[in-house]
């Protein structure tokens, strides 16, 4: 038993490596807030473009959110990797994650924002339409906000899916929770770093774990 | 921006078929990984599902129901950890609690876990959407506990559970790409040996083809589930 707390729950180690998983830790929260923001407000773009009911552009939206919600994110880390040096080489890994989860993520909200645009009686429209709003002023200041109630319990847990997606940036070397986690191991030969990044994982994402559950349970 | 270093380097179709075979090996260890996870996560999924709405009965001794603790503190910690995280740390802490098997088990074991957290918060839902009568009148009719689950519960839990369940799924399938880190030789890890044998990186390209070939069919299903049972 003392030969398991030594090697997962070695507080000595946890309170040396806590400078290097700090770092980590700042640059996850980072890049899931900017990851989350861009896709949430790109899937809105595409759910409102859907929302004109041009057929070329749904065509390529849905051959979009096809393809993105077939491949698995961690492919989709690694061609955006291998690209970026097309791009500049000194195009930085925080932003390539962050292209990645945006490609990833917006295909998620996409779907989600049309759905809940798609629920709002067509009758709004008409009236809203008839009373001589445009269409952007229909889409912001009748459907969106309506659209908006539906879809905060799907939308919640796809940001916690999204959020959790981030620890793929350690594939591709950016220095994430994980990724410093796994240097703190290497570096003390003891995996108690491990335990603390998922420790913390589960700290800050429990809550939303509930909050999710909380939201589709009051939705029925 | 270089366009012919571009395509020469993603879009190589003699480097894409000569690592063809070698990912088409890769693509079946992928298929057998989702297959056991599949298949062994939604039977424990189903277990705990039953043995948490079993225990959470009026009757239960109060010592069973503390049982209850550790499976909603298991169930939440899966969701709550991104996947990732945790095969990572089950492959690195199994050596230390003595246990050894293999990369390919600890994976399928990581998704089996998680797979099973979601299914049985999916199949608790829909259990628990079923109208409290229909038990009631099942067991005035002498039907035991166990047989009114089995036979009148559960089949109508499935069809409210089988939206959620098969995005659930879909989700886990893709998920098994990440069993390429701790180097499993699935699909993507195939890939990557090519990407590292030529410096090129259409391996990857046409492994990326093939999981969207692979998955794309699933993705059409579960949302055609997911419709079809909005009406």
């Amino acid at each position: 038993m003392s030969e398991f707390a030594r090697n997962f729950f070695n507080v000595e180690i946890m309170a040396r490596s806590w400078t290097i998983i700090r770092v980590g830790l700042s640059n996850t929260v980072q890049l899931a807030i900017v990851a989350l923001i861009c896709a949430a407000l790109f899937g809105l773009l595409l759910a409102v473009i859907r929302a004109l009911r041009n057929k070329v552009l749904n065509t390529l939206i849905i051959i979009y959110v096809d393809l993105f919600r077939a491949l698995p994110t961690i492919v989709l880390f690694m061609i955006v990797y291998y690209m970026l040096p097309f791009f500049g080489l000194s195009f930085p890994l925080f932003w390539g994650a962050v292209v990645a989860l945006t490609i990833n993520g917006a295909a998620y909200f996409e779907e989600i924002f049309r759905a809940g645009i798609e629920a709002i009686d067509a009758g709004q429209w008409e009236a809203a339409r008839s009373l001589g709003l445009d269409f952007r002023q229909t889409m912001t200041k009748v459907i969106l906000p309506q659209a908006i109630r539906i879809v905060i319990p799907p939308a919640t847990s796809n940001s916690l899916e999204l959020v959790k997606t981030t620890v793929l940036a350690s594939v591709i070397s950016m220095p994430d929770l994980l990724y410093k986690a796994q240097q703190a191991a290497g570096l003390w030969y003891n995996p108690t770093p491990l335990v603390l990044a998922a420790l913390i994982f589960l700290v800050l994402l429990w809550p939303f774990v509930r909050l999710t559950g909380y939201l589709e349970r009051r939705m029925k | 921006m270089n366009m012919r270093g571009l395509v020469d380097s993603f879009f190589n179709v003699r480097i894409m078929a000569q690592y063809l075979p070698a990912l088409a090996r890769g693509l079946l260890v992928t298929v057998e990984i989702a297959s056991l996870s599949l298949a062994l996560g939604l039977t424990l999924g189903m277990i705990l599902a039953v043995v948490r709405v079993a225990i959470k009965r009026r009757g239960t001794p109060r010592l069973v129901r503390l049982l209850n603790l550790p499976l909603a503190l298991y169930v939440d910690s899966m969701r709550a950890l991104p996947p990732l995280v945790t095969l990572v740390v089950v492959y690195f802490a199994l050596p230390y609690l003595g246990i050894y098997i293999s990369r390919f088990w600890s994976a399928v074991s990581v998704f089996v876990l998680v797979l099973a957290a979601f299914a049985s918060e999916i199949f608790r839902a829909g259990i628990e959407s079923v109208d409290s009568g229909q038990m009631e009148a099942a067991r005035s009719q002498g039907v035991s506990y166990l047989q009114t689950m089995r036979y009148v519960i559960v089949p109508q839990a499935f069809r409210v559970a089988l939206p959620p369940l098969t995005s659930r799924m879909v989700s886990i399938t893709k998920d098994v790409s990440l069993a390429s880190v701790i180097g499993v030789a699935d699909l993507l890890k195939e890939a990557k040996l090519g990407i590292a044998n030529t410096y090129n990186t259409s391996p990857l390209i046409a492994a990326a083809i093939l999981f969207t070939l692979l998955f794309l069919p699933l993705v059409r299903l579960s949302m055609l589930v997911e419709r079809r049972m909005k009406r």
